[in-house]
């Protein structure tokens, strides 16, 4: 049995220690926000946050996250500034890749509350878009550092 | 729906309906009650705009949403000749049928950034008729003339006695009102939403993850499957071993389809899983042996040939032949993945009598019919389900990823979801076509371009694709952006040579202006410094004729201080190209390191003249977007080939730009009462050009081919002298 903690909560799983966590994400939890880009840690499609900390999901196996509570998309609270800054800023265009950017821009913010525009370039770096939205994301993220720190 | 639904409660369930039906000339406006009284001759009532009692104001979306922001733009148009109010406006996507298709193209897809050109006056007839249906049911409620009635901002006011009624009140009277046939519609200064920056309706879904896109359908009973497709192109199979695979855990089935052999499991890394333990032996393909180095030989090889003539003003040969001042110049661009961040899915249930379809798809058409030749069952009995898009950029135009799934599902008698990895999607694309020019331009004594003769050796899409379009040989989407240049030049020719490769082409972002902008706009620059003139002058001294062009070049160079001095180690170049009916020019400011080759651009001014404007941050967005990935494709993307096939597997070797890539993008809206032109594509093509021109100012080289990779810019920066 595997039990993963998943926004606050625990899920008993009958699955082995080997399979990955962002399949089991989407299909055995149903969380279907973190998606699958490139399976190669490559594109950042599938970014939650574990412990706090942004991590490729796809690169990770249920055993890798036990004992470790995970953050997706879903978890994200409404009024959290990255999602109020990102609908603000009009940010998404077809959309796919957004969820793991803002998981990843979360990460920044916890860390940081006030990034230079190079931090969050250095942060985001991994993160594609091939809608092209990055100067959006880029200033999104710095909307929702300034609205974090009032 | 019955065909026994009588109009009556037609009208009673639906309140007020518009449908807005495709025909031979064009399209036609019906109300509820005619749509139902067409329904009892057979034909479904499939409604555009409903208002319903309980005061929504519902439109259904006909064309995909893939990042465009169609699913607003279209409800924006409607709600303004409604004089909805926006806060009750809801969409809705349009399943597949006959009644959703574009009333120019006679069938349901998106592409071409055609939506808002192909639906923006069907949507503002069928809203203006719905207004004047309701001011007619107010008017006849109250008794008073319907002159003395106003609709404004979802309510109808007696403008005498300040009476007023909502829209959903009036919702069922109205829908037995006479559907006027020729409403009319708002002068452009009346408008109310169209032309303002309106936030999107699909931004929250698509912020917090709730959006569903193909990849995430979950289908009761569901199974997973993945394909194995041919090692190289065209191989058949000849021997399946797969007994390992048959002891996994979690297998369902193994089986041929045409496509190659299908995994069907309970999860996906079961079906993953059974394909890795098989080995199949596949056959010889259509040719083993090509590579990169053999593509590059065929495109030469042909750039030799005769081709076929698209273009013939004067004689470019001849005037070439005796000018005083000539550049005789080879152009050659890549072939293309899309490579989309959603890879190639789709789910099916085909039942007997029934079969369902959810896809990411820009074709519901296409869907249908692929459906119904692999399962026989009648249109009607197909249901397609359009998801979001997670990109599109002309890829899921195509149909190879729902026919396997309709396969398999068929095979396996359950919902069956595909999905591809991404090694998967990008060996397996149709794309952009790779594609060689061969260029021969001169100036006259006066430094004026006498002759351009132009010769393209590219690979046709339409052939396959609509080869009823090919018009006496010529794909015009390979000469697109050629055949149709603007510049005013007395002796112009352009000559298409079709290579027919084993690679399959198809719609690449903006398609042919994608890679003839790029060529066009360089050799254009290369013809200015020729005759020692400013780059910008130049362009305009050639498109007197062209005063949208020459706007949109303006309003670029001016914003961008074109022929002010620049920074140390700035380059900067300009480039403009009119696509989809749309006229854009751009100025790219750039900085390279000599040393590694890098180009980093720092910034791109971008003037865009599209007509009527519907959504201006719409435009700003997919101007941006245009830019980001037509920068992608100039400085990083090449598709590579080996043993006979794609051999460019994942984001490793086939990187994206990233954010630390991106410049500073500024776009300007040239405003125009001018013929209405797309949005989803010309922001590409200048782009690429204008970089490379930029690199030339900064370098004095001259990149005629494509990616600009570091690699590629310090070679041609040591072959500068030679």
């Amino acid at each position: 049995m595997i039990t993963l903690k998943v926004n606050g909560k625990s899920h008993s799983l009958d699955i082995s220690p080997e399979v990955s966590l962002l399949w089991t994400i989407r299909d055995h939890l149903k969380l279907t926000g973190t998606k699958f880009g490139c399976g190669k840690g490559l594109c950042g499609s599938c970014t939650v946050q574990v412990d706090g900390k942004a991590e490729r999901s796809c690169q990770m196996t249920v055993g890798d996250v036990q004992g470790k509570s995970i953050t997706t998309i879903e978890g994200m609270p409404e009024t959290h500034p990255l999602k109020k800054a990102w609908i603000k800023e009009q940010v998404a265009q077809c959309g796919y890749c957004q969820p793991g950017q803002i998981m990843q821009a979360a990460e920044l913010l916890s860390k940081d509350k006030n990034p230079s525009e190079a931090k969050i370039i250095k942060a985001m770096d991994g993160n594609f878009c091939r809608c092209g939205t990055y100067p959006r994301i880029k200033s999104a993220i710095m909307l929702a550092a300034k609205e974090g720190r009032k | 729906m019955s065909t026994s639904i009588t109009r009556r409660t037609f009208i009673k369930i639906a309140g007020l309906t518009i449908a807005v039906v495709s025909t031979p000339s064009g399209f036609d406006i019906l109300s509820g009650a005619e749509a139902a009284e067409e329904m009892t001759k057979g034909v479904n009532p499939n409604v555009w705009i409903k208002i319903t009692q309980d005061n929504h104001v519902v439109v259904t979306v006909n064309k995909s949403e893939m990042g465009q922001g169609i699913y607003t733009a279209l409800p924006m148009i409607i709600a303004d000749e409604l004089e909805a109010d926006w806060k009750q406006v809801k969409f809705e996507v349009a399943p597949a049928a006959d009644q959703y298709k574009d009333p120019v193209w006679g069938s349901q897809a998106t592409g071409g950034s055609s939506s808002i050109r192909h639906m923006y006056e069907p949507l503002r007839k069928a809203g203006a008729a719905a207004r004047e249906m309701l001011v007619t049911a107010a008017a006849s409620n109250w008794k008073v003339p319907a002159a003395e009635c106003e609709a404004s901002q979802g309510l109808v006011k007696h403008l005498p006695s300040n009476r007023t009624a909502t829209y959903g009140e009036l919702s069922l009277k109205a829908a037995a009102v006479d559907l006027p046939k020729e409403p009319k519609l708002k002068k452009e200064s009346q408008f109310r939403y169209i032309g303002t920056s309106l936030p999107r309706l699909d931004i929250l879904e698509k912020t917090d993850g709730t959006a569903k896109f193909g990849i995430d359908t979950i289908v009761p009973d569901m199974l997973y499957a993945t394909v194995s497709r041919p090692y190289n192109y065209g191989a058949k199979v000849v021997v399946v071993h797969d007994a390992a695979a048959h002891k996994l855990k979690g297998l369902q089935k193994i089986f041929q389809i045409d496509r190659g052999v299908a995994f069907c499991a309970d999860t996906l890394e079961a079906a993953w899983q059974a394909k890795k333990s098989t080995h199949i032996v596949w056959g010889q393909g259509t040719e083993p042996a090509m590579t990169n180095e053999s593509l590059e030989k065929a495109f030469e090889t042909s750039l030799v040939k005769d081709g076929i003539i698209a273009r013939k003003d004067g004689d470019a040969q001849k005037t070439f032949a005796k000018a005083p001042q000539k550049l005789d110049l080879k152009y050659s661009l890549p072939y293309l993945s899309h490579a989309t961040m959603e890879p190639m899915n789709c789910t099916a249930h085909v039942q007997k009598e029934r079969c369902d379809i959810w896809a990411p798809t820009q074709n519901q058409t296409g869907v249908l019919m692929t459906a119904q030749k692999i399962t026989g069952l009648k249109p009607e009995q197909i249901h397609v389900h359009t998801t979001y898009l997670g990109g599109g950029f002309g890829r899921r135009f195509e149909q190879d990823f729902v026919e396997e799934a309709v396969q398999i599902s068929k095979e396996v008698g359950r919902p069956v979801k595909v999905i591809w990895t991404r090694e998967e999607d990008m060996q397996n694309d149709y794309f952009r076509p790779g594609n060689l020019s061969h260029i021969q331009a001169a100036l006259d004594e006066k430094g004026n371009v006498a002759a351009w003769s132009h010769k393209i050796v590219c690979p046709s899409i339409f052939a396959r694709v609509f080869p009823g379009m090919m018009k006496n040989g010529i794909d015009n989407a390979a000469v697109e952006g050629l055949s149709n240049m603007e510049y005013e030049i007395p002796n112009l020719s352009v000559e298409y040579v079709r290579i027919d490769t084993p690679v399959p082409v198809g719609f690449w972002r903006s398609v042919g202006s994608s890679h003839n902008a790029f060529t066009v706009e360089s050799v254009i620059d290369e013809l200015a410094h020729l005759a020692k003139k400013d780059p910008l002058k130049f362009r305009l001294g050639l498109l007197g004729k062209h005063p949208r062009a020459q706007r949109v070049l303006q309003v670029a160079a001016e914003k961008a201080g074109w022929g002010k001095p620049l920074k140390k180690g700035i380059g900067r170049g300009i480039a403009y190209h009119l696509s989809f009916d749309s006229y854009v020019a751009q100025v790219a400011d750039i900085a390279v390191n000599s040393k590694d080759g890098t180009i980093q651009v720092k910034k791109v001014v971008c003037a865009v003249d599209c007509g009527s404007v519907v959504n201006p941050d719409t435009i700003k967005a997919q101007m941006m977007g245009g830019i980001v990935m037509g920068l992608s494709s100039a400085l990083k993307e090449k598709i590579e080939f080996a043993r006979g096939k794609a051999v460019t597997e994942n984001f490793d070797t086939y990187p994206l730009l990233t954010m630390s890539e991106t410049p500073e993008i500024e776009v300007h809206i040239v405003t125009s009462n001018d013929k209405l032109g797309g949005i989803g594509e010309p922001g590409v093509p200048p782009v690429a050009p204008a970089v490379a021109n930029a690199l030339f100012n900064a370098t004095g080289v001259r990149m005629r081919s494509l990616p600009m990779t570091p690699e590629a810019v310090v070679q041609a920066l040591k072959g500068k002298k030679t």
